[in-house]
């Protein structure tokens, strides 16, 4: 098991400097620099070189790329230019934000799809199966950010349920409560789409592993359906069902971006649309490099459960 | 069965934590009286007014640091802040200031002469030992300065190198803004979060990406706020910044979104409305191409029907500009001045004169950007009245970045027409910039559509070196009168500037320099 996770984590690394090479290079590419972001409409092509050669811009490429992947390799990810402070402590502070919002939107999908799966599965064609099924469809269909912002339409303008946006109160206590109050909407508003998809695909992995034959013998052996389908056959299609949860993880953490804007959140999905926009050229190479590495490392720690449930895939 | 009554216990679980969720919700509270809460656009860059450019930024800055001068109320005149006096020598290049005796810094330490030429040496002097607390992207605003000296501990004299009528008005820009060079030496790089000025409100932290909070300072010389605390609170999402005045989380909220102005019809809403030194204007081609005819220029001033693109697309947001400079710089507008009418059938008969009925034409439209309002709605709509005339009109949108990097170096062999929209702080700065035959860009300037007129230029060099405000406004009128005969840009508005704020709020009023001042606002 020590060699097999071994092996995963050197294979993330070429991964990894891919990602890094092409996000340097379509922020090379893109029109538009930083000094043209920042100065606006006062962008002469005289100011812009000068700040450009302020900003240490004004140097050949591969030169910069390898500057900066030195520093990378060194867990310095440089200085944003636009917010005038070290790029790893912006990121961290964003992504621990991310972290709460999408991790409790994965959860929420994770169970609220699974256990949707097995009861839609269990009651194949009957009511709860139809019921799941046009509720599924609807979630699917729906785009996250419009849900988002009819979420905050009716539950916190019209009935005040729940505050409008951000992750703390400005005024009081910052303590549990307070985040539950401000993460319910855009946890739920993330969660929906891949709770759909999670409860589709449990669906049908559970539909699958209920015809075999021993599901028919524990059956046959007088044991519970309850048991039966939650214990035997659930276990079963885990494994069909985890390498999807693999992927809707990559889901819920790109969804987060539209959701964190509607619910000015303050996570890194947000923070990448700013610095893009401003062309915060480290800012958005050291936020993405981050997010691909915790990526990838989530499908690694994902693979490894996956072999953990079945032996056959470890090889 | 039992499947069903396991999730029926869930559901009842989920149920019950979502109502101890909402039972502990401190949302619907209201906001504290004497607290203000400000609905921004974005989180501010940084709090040190040298480094930074946007308008959203300035909002906070003005309240925390003080200029040598400032607007006064309601205008864009300058009179004194943190100098009490200044003269100006004969020949226009040496301004000696008196400063306000006995003001601190929020840090304690005192402000004097010396702070002064810190601050300026820091943003001019690359030798300086704080210059690399930088970039100070609008430093050029003071390009002209040659040496700041301090005389004695309360007056201070700036050397110019050549006579430069808009530095005192750029002195009351935020570029001008004076900080504590003790707080610099303290933080150096780190200063822009951690700011000290002299101001009305005295930082007290930020947040990141959820608000900057200031404090009313008791000290302050033009007498403490009204207001406790100030609260900037982000919210890049127009439609969630409504959402938020809506349900009472914010008491203020700037850049309102025209098609929401009508939400904040009610009582309990406020809407404040002031015209600024902003035009917005289709820089045309006057080089090459039909436009090199003023008379096909003339046309498309006819052609569009500007009442009803501040009207119906801006829905009244903006006004009607008849001319290059904002009405809102009272003392150097041209009162006479009527826009051009909206009349196709002039237009096409200036266009048959020209002997161009068809001309096809290239219209650079962004996507978004700083003061330009709705640019697609708007290209849009001039495409088509464009094309009602004989027009062959054909946009190319691009991103903000990438459009200020394709109009900017000129419009040559790329496009006919580009939109563009400028706020400056002084009648100088945009003809100046974007009108000279010297500011071609190839010589470093703006003018991306080759216009050249002598007696324009002849005007605005005279216009930047006299020191005599009557003058210029004389010299400035004349410039209207031509720059509208010319054409070299089709003039279409004026942006009214707006804010909504709750029926608590008291005293607010926006300014004409579009900057949010709230020493004299009060909360209920």
């Amino acid at each position: 098991m020590g060699r097999y996770i071994l092996r995963r984590l050197l294979s993330a690394i070429p991964v990894l400097i891919g990602i890094s090479v092409i996000v340097f290079a379509i922020m090379a590419m893109i029109p538009g620099d930083p000094a043209t972001a920042i100065l606006g409409s006062y962008a002469t092509p005289e100011n812009v070189a000068e700040l450009n050669r302020d900003l240490g811009l004004d140097q050949p490429l591969v030169q910069r790329y390898f500057i900066w992947l030195g520093n990378l390799v060194q867990g310095d990810l440089g200085r944003s230019f636009n917010l005038n402070r070290p790029v790893l402590d912006e990121v961290l502070e964003r992504f621990n934000a991310t972290l709460i919002l999408a991790g409790t939107a994965f959860i929420l999908c994770s169970f609220l799809g699974i256990a949707a799966g097995v009861i839609s599965a269990a009651r194949q064609y009957g009511f709860a199966d139809k019921a799941i099924t046009f509720a599924v469809l609807l979630g699917i269909s729906i785009p996250s950010f419009f849900l988002g912002m009819m979420m905050i339409l009716i539950f916190a303008v019209n009935l005040r349920w729940f505050p409008v946006s951000g992750m703390w109160p400005i005024y009081g206590t910052r303590d549990i409560w307070a985040l539950i109050d401000h993460l319910t909407m855009p946890a739920l508003a993330l969660a929906v789409v891949a709770t759909g998809v999670i409860a589709r695909l449990s669906r049908s992995a559970m539909l699958e592993v209920l015809r075999q034959d021993f599901i028919r013998t524990a059956r046959a052996k007088g044991v519970r359906e309850r048991g039966i389908i939650w214990r035997h056959a659930l276990r079963a299609a885990m494994v069909s069902i985890i390498p999807v949860l693999g992927i809707q993880a990559g889901f819920v953490l790109s969804g987060a971006v539209y959701i964190e804007r509607v619910f000015q959140w303050p996570g890194i999905g947000q923070m990448l649309v700013d610095a893009i926009l401003r062309r915060d050229i480290l800012l958005v190479q050291g936020g993405v490099v981050f997010v691909a590495a915790c990526y990838v490392l989530f499908n690694i720690i994902v693979d490894v459960a996956q072999s953990l449930l079945d032996p056959r895939i470890k090889t | 069965m039992k499947l069903l009554t396991m999730t029926r216990r869930a559901l009842l679980a989920a149920v019950a934590a979502s109502a101890l969720a909402i039972g502990a919700n401190p949302a619907a509270a209201q906001t504290p009286p004497g607290v203000l809460v400000v609905g921004q656009v974005a989180e501010p860059q940084a709090l040190d007014p040298h480094a930074v450019t946007a308008v959203n930024d300035f909002r906070i800055l003005m309240n925390v640091y003080d200029g040598l001068v400032r607007y006064a109320s309601g205008t864009l005149e300058v009179e004194p802040a943190l100098a009490t006096s200044w003269e100006i020598s004969e020949d226009g290049t040496v301004y000696t200031f008196t400063l306000r005796e006995g003001v601190s810094f929020h840090d304690g330490s005192a402000f004097n002469a010396e702070a002064v030429v810190f601050n300026f040496d820091r943003m001019l002097d690359e030798n300086h030992p704080y210059h690399d607390t930088g970039p100070f992207p609008l430093s050029f605003f003071f390009s002209a300065v040659e040496e700041v000296e301090a005389l004695d501990d309360m007056t201070v004299q700036f050397t110019l190198n050549a006579p430069y009528a808009p530095f005192l008005s750029n002195l009351a820009y935020p570029t001008g803004l004076i900080v504590s060079p003790a707080a610099v030496m303290e933080h150096g790089a780190e200063f822009g979060r951690n700011p000290s000025g002299t101001g009305a409100f005295v930082f007290e932290e930020w947040r990141a990406n959820e608000a900057v909070v200031v404090t009313g300072n008791p000290d302050y010389w033009g007498g403490a706020p009204a207001l406790e605390a100030v609260v900037f609170r982000p919210i890049t999402d127009a439609n969630t910044r409504v959402a938020e005045m809506l349900a009472g989380g914010i008491d203020m909220m700037v850049e309102v979104p025209p098609v929401a102005l009508s939400e904040f019809g009610g009582d309990s809403f406020q809407i404040v409305e002031q015209a600024g030194p902003h035009v917005w204007f289709l820089i045309l081609n006057a080089l090459e191409g039909p436009f090199a005819d003023v008379r096909v220029r003339q046309a498309a001033n006819y052609a569009i029907n500007k009442e009803a693109i501040v009207n119906d697309v801006l829905e009244g947001t903006a006004a009607v500009a008849a001319g290059p400079t904002p009405p809102a710089f009272a003392w150097a507008y041209n009162n006479d001045l009527e826009p051009y009418p909206y009349d196709p059938d002039r237009a096409r008969e200036l266009l048959a004169e020209a002997g161009v009925e068809n001309p096809e034409i290239t219209f650079y439209v962004t996507e978004g950007g700083s003061g330009m309002l709705d640019p697609v709605a708007m290209g849009t709509a001039i495409q088509a009245d464009l094309e009602a005339v004989g027009f062959d009109v054909t946009i190319e949108t691009y991103e903000w970045n990438t459009f200020l990097g394709r109009v900017n170096p000129g419009l040559e062999g790329e496009a006919d027409m580009a939109e563009m929209a400028w706020m400056t702080n002084d009648p100088d700065t945009l003809p100046y910039l974007a009108l000279r035959t010297d500011a071609w860009p190839d010589q470093g300037g703006f003018n991306s559509g080759y216009y050249s007129n002598p007696e324009v230029d002849a005007l605005l060099e005279e216009a930047r070196t006299s020191t005599d405000q009557d003058r210029r406004a004389e010299l400035y009128r004349q410039m209207q009168v031509i720059v509208q005969e010319d054409a070299p840009w089709v003039f279409v508005a004026n942006w009214v500037q707006n804010a909504v704020t709750s029926d608590r709020v008291e005293n607010f009023a926006l300014e004409p320099s579009f900057f949010l001042l709230l020493h004299d606002v009060v909360k209920n």
